[in-house]
């Protein structure tokens, strides 16, 4: 049936007697695979060689601290609403007297919980952070479990050590020239 | 003995003749169950046989056994969420599924995306096609004995996830793309990655063709296997890639382009009868023609913005977010799923990575789809395997299947 003019026979199922012949076929695939014995390997050994991911890739969760060292996220729930796996909970809870040093904003979250056998690491939580708090990283994938108690990630597994900081371009592997879009810089 | 004659000699009671006179049987047929999971059917399906010796007398096809109710879910979703559960849906191409997505929505919405939001989504949507049918055709060898060229062509496929990588930051469930265009512009490293897979990709392609193409042994192995006639494939609503292998070249980007795709310059390839060697070489043809619109699309990329102009539904730039009042209430409302759809109906179909993949969503202006249907073409296919194996043999019968592509998370859904 022609339903346009565009339409391109591909398929033809006479052999001719060279294609008939078995033997010229088994030798052809047999150089080939051989041809790939001799090239270079595909394979990497991981985990002693990393790939470099690029720099946008949604690993591990980080909840971000600022410059000063003080935690950025302010409990609002964005990234709650946001997760279609449900995944995030949260509790607030009001900054008192001589905690400035800690958190940035005068709410913060008490308890922050991820639930990583839930996550399907789509993003929108980094996407919906008004606060530049929660990041997925590009660099650090999320272990795999063998018990269901290490699944509820907390606020020390997620919130980022003052020693190991997190840039979202690597200085060293050569990332991308040109930031990807506004929307996924750390400042 | 006639397939009709056997389901008559095995009523119990009717007596089948024989040479030696009248004979009862009672039940000489073999039940087989072919899955849930059986590493031949790839993906979780059964298929409950009815075998007399190696040939399929009748099949039933069981279905559901990873359905995760993604219409339902949907109900209670707002719309930008809903792209996640497409990705689960044909997991080979979950780009092509999210772009019709966003597609629909925005024709829900009224929004128009401009040209060079189009041609990257082509460009996406077109790997992505890639991707899928260099997993159909190297099972299809895989089935066959041939495991060689799989291995060869997933390398490949490995440069299109790191594509997909660079874009959107996953390989497998993408959720690439946002309503109103994409969330972020080609980099300059996605670019100089897709120019050297379009450099390098045809040179690996060209081999496998050579290893499988005209191999008399594959050849012998598929040609009038599984075939599906014209008239019958469209009764049952078949469309894609095994439609146009029974010669009927209905392909959705050309009967009703979208995403700019009247732009581009690319044949349909065509089959004879539509049996599995038809639906293999319509698939292989198809990959070229693929290659040939990325190629037109990257080279003509349209200067210009990778978002439509609709603060409304789009997020607006972080940056803005944190010193502009309008920017931070449009990015709660959209986060929320606070938007204001209009009420209406709208039906969007792309050519998916195996057929007509549509989307049919009722809008009642909340802040979910009141109802939405996925369009699901591995649904459909699904429905003619028995007639399709019907009289071919057990071997034969994993070939039709992984040649029809079938795909259990988008079969079930
Ligand atoms: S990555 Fe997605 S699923 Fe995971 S916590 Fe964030 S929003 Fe939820
Ligand atoms: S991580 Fe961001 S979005 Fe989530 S509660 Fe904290 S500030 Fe709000």
């Amino acid at each position: 049936m022609q339903l346009t003019n565009r339409s391109k026979q591909v398929s033809n199922k006479e052999m001719t007697l060279a294609e008939k012949m078995y033997l010229p076929a088994i030798t052809k695939g047999l150089g080939i695979t051989l041809k790939h014995f001799f090239l270079k390997k595909a394979t990497k050994p991981y985990p002693d060689v990393k790939t470099y991911l690029g720099p946008v890739f949604r690993g591990h969760h980080v909840l971000k601290r600022d410059e000063q060292g003080r935690e950025r996220c302010t409990a609002c729930g964005l990234c709650a609403v946001a997760c279609p796996a449900e995944a995030i909970s949260m509790v607030a809870a009001e900054r008192t007297k001589g905690e400035e040093a800690l958190y940035r904003e005068e709410k913060y979250a008490a308890v922050y919980e991820i639930n990583m056998l839930r996550c399907i690491f789509c993003g929108l939580c980094e996407e919906a952070c008004p606060k530049q708090a929660i990041y997925l990283r590009h660099d650090r994938f999320v272990p795999v479990f063998s018990d269901r108690d290490e699944v509820i990630y907390g606020k020390d597994k997620l919130v980022e050590k003052s020693d190991d900081r997190y840039v979202r371009t690597n200085p060293n592997v050569q990332a991308t020239p040109t930031e990807p879009s506004l929307s996924r810089s750390v400042s | 003995m006639t397939t009709e004659e056997l389901d008559l000699a095995n009523k119990a009671g009717v007596p089948a003749r024989t040479d030696e006179g009248p004979v009862q049987y009672v039940n000489e047929l073999t039940t087989l169950n072919l899955g849930p999971t059986h590493p031949a059917t790839h993906g979780i399906f059964q298929n409950i046989l009815q075998m007399d010796g190696e040939k399929i007398v009748s099949g039933e096809q069981t279905i559901g056994y990873i359905h995760r109710a993604f219409e339902k879910i949907a109900e209670r979703r707002p719309f930008y969420q809903i792209t996640t559960l497409t990705d689960r849906m044909n997991y080979c191409s979950s780009p092509i599924n999210n772009m019709g997505w966003h597609m629909t929505v925005e024709k829900l919405l009224g929004i128009e995306v401009p040209k060079r939001a189009q041609y990257i989504r082509v460009i996406m949507m077109e790997l992505a096609r890639i991707a899928d049918h260099l997993v159909c055709n190297g099972i299809l060898g895989v089935d066959t004995g041939a495991l060689t060229g799989f291995v060869y062509l997933f390398e490949e496929r490995e440069k299109i996830y790191e594509i997909y990588e660079e874009m959107c930051g996953a390989r497998l469930t993408t959720n690439m793309g946002r309503i109103g265009g994409m969330e972020r512009d080609l980099s300059a490293e996605a670019i100089r990655k897709i120019k050297k897979f379009l450099a390098e990709f045809p040179k690996v392609l060209r081999e496998f063709e050579s290893l499988l193409n005209r191999n008399r042994i594959f050849m012998d192995r598929i040609v009038g296997v599984g075939g599906i006639s014209a008239e019958r494939a469209l009764s049952y609503g078949f469309t894609g890639p095994n439609l146009r292998a029974a010669g009927v070249d209905y392909d959705v980007r050309v009967m009703n382009p979208y995403s700019s795709y009247e732009d581009f310059e690319f044949d349909i390839p065509v089959g004879q009868s539509g049996d599995t060697f038809d639906r293999y070489m319509v698939r292989n043809e198809e990959i070229w023609q693929s290659l040939r619109i990325i190629e037109q699309a990257i080279n003509n990329l349209p200067e210009g913005s990778h978002f439509a102009d609709a603060p409304q539904y789009y997020l607006p730039p972080k940056q803005e977010v944190y010193k502009n009042m309008e920017a931070l209430i449009y990015h709660f409302k959209i986060v929320m799923g606070e938007i204001d759809a209009p009420v209406g109906e709208v039906y969007h179909a792309v050519e998916g990575g195996n057929g007509e993949l549509g989307f049919y969503l009722i809008s009642d202006g909340g802040r979910a789809p009141y109802r939405l249907h996925f369009r699901r073409p591995c649904f459909i296919y699904y429905q003619a395997y028995p007639e399709m194996c019907k009289g071919a043999t057990l071997s034969d019968a994993i070939v039709i299947m992984s040649s029809m592509n079938v795909i259990a998370g988008e079969l079930d859904a």
